[in-house]
């Protein structure tokens, strides 16, 4: 009975708990995420968004989430029944599933595997075939249109996303994400993030996420005013909710991935007394608030890519711009000797 | 070469950002509806209502000017002499879902009896509640006096 209880039951108990302290405070950013996109959008649109559920609106998104749930859910008869459940939930459990290995603090992470950045990268490609499958499975014209496109989308940008990745491996000589984030500790504080040394492959790395993501002004999947929803035209209440839900945690998770990539993840800006005592979770949950500021700043600058354009940007100006950058910083790493050396 | 410099640098992107960012900070235009309501001119043209004088005779003398200009033949006019010997109506309907709110009743009229008030929110749940009769008008006319009186005098020098 001790056997199993140290052996399974403990272990199991603190697995849940931990996944338990991550998902909780990750759904409720969701919920004030479309909050912040509505207030943000509004107030550059010179409105002032949703301010009647609650002061400030702040329970909108409890609102939102209810009326989701009332609704009924509709099965088109010529789908895939099976496919099309399973695509949300697999939307939804892969954007959840990767914050398994991001580090909110020094040590606090789930599970510190030595190439979390290759985990974080292969489960957010994985992203396109919860996409994929519910436009197909919804066997619809729309909804197959815009799995096409997202298809595509993804794939042309991981290109130029797996080139900056590299980039900032080869500055750190680490694949662990804990790793990565303490190779931006150093003297000049927030000058020794890599946002800075490599400001051109943040900026692609950026605008990456944001078509990574499926988000304005690379939302053709959505694509709004050409084919109503995309791949989620002919889903509705908690099938709708898991894939929107599962889009706003991407956001997140790709926010994440640029403050620990980019941005010194948990890091204070400069290591001196009052900056240092913030713990580091909150500086980290800071900069991913920043990142996600910029995710709605652009939607609410930007009209929607045409597809050529897009197709034309993923694969004629950030691959061989990335793909030079990574040549560039290799040399310079090699000659002036700053190469990381092995632990 | 100037182009694709400026186009590398994203200069344009940003500016566009850079707006946004300004009008983010500006202060909002919303009015929060129900609660705050826009200036509204005097020559709006909302709900009709049916006029009286002060001593409570009401104004309409059934000429049907009003009836034969409705371009959307929404009003419907019965009238005959009353006991007093004046001429009255016994019937005055209007079709709000007819109703086009030209204003032309209003122009048409002698002895601006049959005017548009500034109330707009007059929906209604049932199609039914909108075939105004005259009862319904007179009574508009008694609740909006004030303002329609008001609103009369302010266009007046422009007439």
């Amino acid at each position: 009975m001790v056997e199993f209880w140290e052996g399974y039951a403990l272990p199991t108990i603190m697995i849940v708990a931990q996944i338990m302290v991550i998902v909780g405070p990750l759904l409720i950013a969701v919920a004030y995420l479309t909050l912040a996109e509505r207030k943000v959008i509004g107030a550059m649109q010179l409105r002032k968004g949703p301010n009647v559920v609650g002061p400030f609106g702040a329970l909108q998104p409890f609102a939102d989430a209810v009326k989701l749930m009332m609704k009924e859910t509709i099965l088109p008869s010529g789908s895939n029944k099976i496919i099309f459940i399973m695509a949300p939930m697999l939307t939804f459990i892969l954007s959840l599933v990767a914050w398994a290995v991001i580090p909110f603090g020094e040590g606090l992470v789930v599970s510190d595997i030595n190439v979390g950045i290759l985990y974080l990268f292969a489960i957010s490609s994985l992203g396109v075939y919860g996409v994929i499958m519910a436009g197909w499975a919804s066997n619809s014209k729309y909804p197959f249109i815009g799995a096409l496109r997202s298809a595509a989308q993804m794939v042309s940008y991981e290109v130029s996303m797996g080139l900056v990745i590299i980039t900032v491996l080869l500055c750190v000589g680490s694949l662990n994400l804990s790793d990565i984030v303490m190779a931006q500790k150093g003297d000049y504080g927030l000058l020794n993030w890599y946002a800075f040394p490599l400001l051109p492959m943040f900026v692609i790395f950026f605008i990456s996420i944001l078509a990574e993501t499926n988000r304005s002004p690379f939302d053709l999947p959505e694509g709004e005013s050409e084919i109503v929803a995309g791949f989620m035209v002919e889903y509705s209440s908690m099938s709708f909710a898991l894939f929107f839900l599962g889009e706003y945690a991407n956001m997140i998770l790709m926010s994440a991935m640029a403050a620990i990539l980019f941005l010194g993840g948990w890091l204070p800006p400069l290591d001196i007394a009052p900056l240092n005592w913030i713990p580091g979770p909150v500086w980290f949950s800071l900069k991913i608030a920043m990142v996600l500021f910029c995710f709605l700043w652009v939607r609410a600058t930007f009209p929607r890519f045409r597809y050529d354009q897009l197709m034309r940007l993923g694969w004629k100006v950030f691959l061989p711009f990335s793909l030079l950058w990574v040549f560039l910083t290799a040399g310079v790493l090699i000659s002036f000797d700053l190469l990381p050396v092995a632990q | 070469m100037k182009n694709p410099v400026r186009s590398l640098l994203l200069t344009e992107l940003l500016s566009g950002m850079a707006l946004t960012l300004k009008y983010f900070f500006k202060p909002k235009v919303t009015l929060n509806y129900p609660y705050e309501k826009g200036p509204i001119s005097p020559r709006f043209r909302g709900e009709h209502a049916l006029r009286r004088y002060p001593n409570g005779e009401e104004r309409c003398i059934a000429c049907k000017l009003c009836e034969a200009i409705c371009p959307a033949q929404a009003i419907t006019i019965e009238a005959e002499p009353r006991d007093d010997g004046s001429r009255r109506t016994t019937r005055y309907d209007i079709d709000m879902t007819k109703c086009i709110y030209c204003g032309f009743c209003q122009e048409a009229c002698p002895v601006d009896a049959i005017v548009e008030g500034p109330n707009f929110e007059f929906a209604t749940e049932t199609r039914e509640e909108l075939f105004y009769n005259k009862d319904k008008l007179l009574e508009n006319g008694d609740r909006w006096e004030t303002e329609i009186a008001q609103n009369i005098a302010l266009d007046t020098p422009y007439r």
